[in-house]
């Protein structure tokens, strides 16, 4: 097992290189430099970027300064807001995206869990069929329809729910969540149906059945656990997507997060924000997919056996 | 010489039937024909556009404003009195062809990539798919945003950049697909007639594996039309003059309170055609016997 995270391991960090060079050189081929569209900069914040970015050095020995930067986790000053760092806007707008995309985590693994499971259990009947038409919607309305007629439905016509904001007034972090979680939600609702499908028609099953167990400690007990195993090598990939989604998501219902501020680095133009940012998330996409990786393969009996054997 | 001659005639005939049969399949399925139905509809009508939209794409009216359904206008009007049944035929046009032709660059990469790979084996098999899984886990969605930023929104570009992304799942697919190939005989019979490698990869291979890839290229334009939506609605993608139905979601988005058609309407465009073409790719996935092609 400790080989297989060690190996895991090793492959992430070319990964995460490649991400940080590409991307470093991407946003110095940028047409335009950051103190072009600036009028006025404090002085001392100029000689600084400056000091920094270009006194002197050639593009090797930026990269490599950058290298040593981030080796301490500097990700450097903001070209956009004088006097701040990209450390310091990641960490305003991070948790308030990591705690969006754990709440539409939780809602896809809810319903998007209980609908594949309901509808494996009786394959190719109306309990099949309803929920996975449903997910078929949810896979087809793109979050930036969805939000909008959420808003419009909940917020404007009902008026039950706030339509913008985060932790600002109750309930407003309920159609956030939703509209980023639905279609993550529809995924996993077709991975754990099909999951289940698989592991039921299997010889242990039969085993179980035949203890005379109750149906429903069969599902819970026996299958559950093979069944879920496609759902958890899913949720790195997942992760990756809610984070991106949380781009159009924390457009639309104004929330304060690293999503909305990605996008407006991306206006504004503002090289050192974007840079940091992506390494940042490349990162944690990384991290992420490397957890999910490993505990799936944990969850997989067979594919332990031979981990631990090795 | 004959041997192989029979064996290329038995083939051909297996081939056929192989297809008819997938059609028979298909044709069974009544979302499938519904989604291909649609599809073409969508495509006929995004392709006679200039010459069948009812008015001028960039004909403003700003006396007349946003106006709700009505005999004049099917679908409404802007907030510019633009007619917007026009509108969304010439986003259309765009959200297809950016679906279509950034979906083909990513079949072109991923094919050859993947049937080089399979064929080859050994080392070159190594380092290419070495290099995919690295590619896999990079955050590709905020690449594209990148790319975007950095060399400014072009079209060519955002048809590249997505392309260039969305190849690595056909790649696998195909170089699995080819591995399996390979160990047959009739491949083994090009081999030993002593037939250039990209001929065998060309005639024998590729044709072998299309099942596949067509149900995978098939899911593959839903996503790439997501990605483009997701873009022009952040204002990365699609610049006006220009229009996509992303583009148009996005502004409607904006006065949907006021003026909900403007939000309705594009985004059952996009939603019909997303529909479509998932219940199309399911259909031949089914029809097609293929398994797990997609995630």
């Amino acid at each position: 097992m400790w080989r297989f995270i060690v190996s895991r391991l090793l492959q992430a960090i070319p990964v995460l290189l490649v991400v940080i060079t590409v991307t470093f050189f991407l946003i110095r081929m940028a047409p335009g430099g950051p103190f072009d569209s600036e009028k006025a900069v404090i002085p001392e914040v100029k000689a600084a970027l400056e000091a920094q970015y270009r006194l002197n050095l050639t593009l090797f020995e930026q990269y490599t300064a950058y290298l040593g930067d981030l080796s301490h986790g500097d990700l450097g000053p903001s070209f956009k807001y004088p006097g701040r760092s990209v450390n310091e806007l990641i960490a305003a707008g991070f948790p308030v995206t990591a705690e969006l995309a754990l709440y539409a985590l939780l809602v896809a693994l809810v319903i998007g869990g209980v609908a594949g499971v309901v509808a494996s259990l009786k394959p190719n009947t109306a309990q099949d069929y309803i929920p996975m038409s449903v997910a078929m919607i949810g896979i087809c309305m793109p979050s930036l329809l969805l939000g909008p007629i959420l808003i419009l439905v909940f917020g404007v016509y009902l008026d039950w729910l706030p339509v913008s904001g985060w932790g600002d007034s109750p309930g407003d972090k309920i159609l956030p969540a939703i509209t980023l979680g639905a279609a993550y939600a529809a995924y996993i609702a077709r991975l754990s149906r099909a999951g289940m499908l698989e592991v039921m028609s299997q010889d242990y099953i039969r085993t179980a059945r035949a203890k005379g167990l109750p149906e429903w400690q069969v599902v819970s007990r026996h299958a559950l656990r093979g069944g879920m195993i496609p759902v958890v090598a899913f949720l790195g990939p997942a992760f990756a997507g809610l984070l991106s989604g949380s781009f159009v998501v924390e457009t639309i219902f104004q929330i304060p997060g690293l999503g909305r501020f990605y996008v407006q680095a991306a206006f504004n133009r503002d090289y050192t924000m974007i840079l940091g940012s992506t390494v940042f998330l490349a990162t944690l996409i990384v991290v992420f997919n490397l957890l999910s990786d490993i505990l799936a393969a944990w969850m997989n009996p067979r594919l332990r056996n031979q981990l631990r054997a090795q | 010489m004959t041997a192989p001659a029979i064996n290329s005639i038995a083939q051909t005939e297996q081939g056929t039937s192989l297809w008819r049969d997938a059609w028979l399949r298909l044709r069974r399925n009544r979302l499938a024909v519904l989604g291909l139905t649609v599809l073409l509809l969508f495509i006929v009508i995004a392709a006679a556009t200039p010459w069948i939209a009812p008015y001028d794409y960039a004909q403003q009216d700003l006396e007349l404003g946003a106006t709700p359904p009505s005999a004049a206008h099917w679908l409404g009007t802007d907030i510019f009195g633009r007619d917007l049944l026009t509108q969304i035929m010439f986003g259309g046009r765009i959200s297809l062809a950016v679906g279509f032709i950034a979906t083909a660059v990513a079949l072109l990469i991923g094919v050859t990539w993947g049937a080089i790979a399979g064929y080859m084996g050994g080392r070159v098999d190594t380092v290419m798919m070495r290099l995919v899984d690295i590619i896999y886990a990079l955050p590709f969605m905020i690449f594209i945003v990148l790319l975007m930023v950095v060399f400014g929104r072009n079209m060519l570009l955002l048809f590249l950049a997505i392309g260039a992304v969305e190849w690595l799942t056909m790649a696998r697919i195909m170089r699995s697909q080819v591995q399996s190939l390979r160990q047959q005989e009739f491949v083994e019979a090009a081999i030993s007639l002593g037939l250039p490698t990209a001929t065998i990869i060309r005639r024998h291979l590729i044709p072998n594996a299309l099942g596949p890839i067509i149900v995978y290229t098939t899911l593959t334009i839903p996503s790439v039309m997501l990605l483009e939506a997701f873009l022009s609605f952040l204002g990365l993608g699609v610049q006006p003059p220009e229009t996509s139905w992303g583009l148009l979601i996005s502004y409607g988005a904006e006065s949907m309170e006021e003026y909900p058609w403007l939000l309705l309407f594009p985004g059952l465009a996009l939603t019909l055609t997303l529909f479509s073409l998932n219940f199309l790719g399911d259909g031949l996935r089914d029809a097609l016997d293929v398994r797990g092609a997609k995630d």
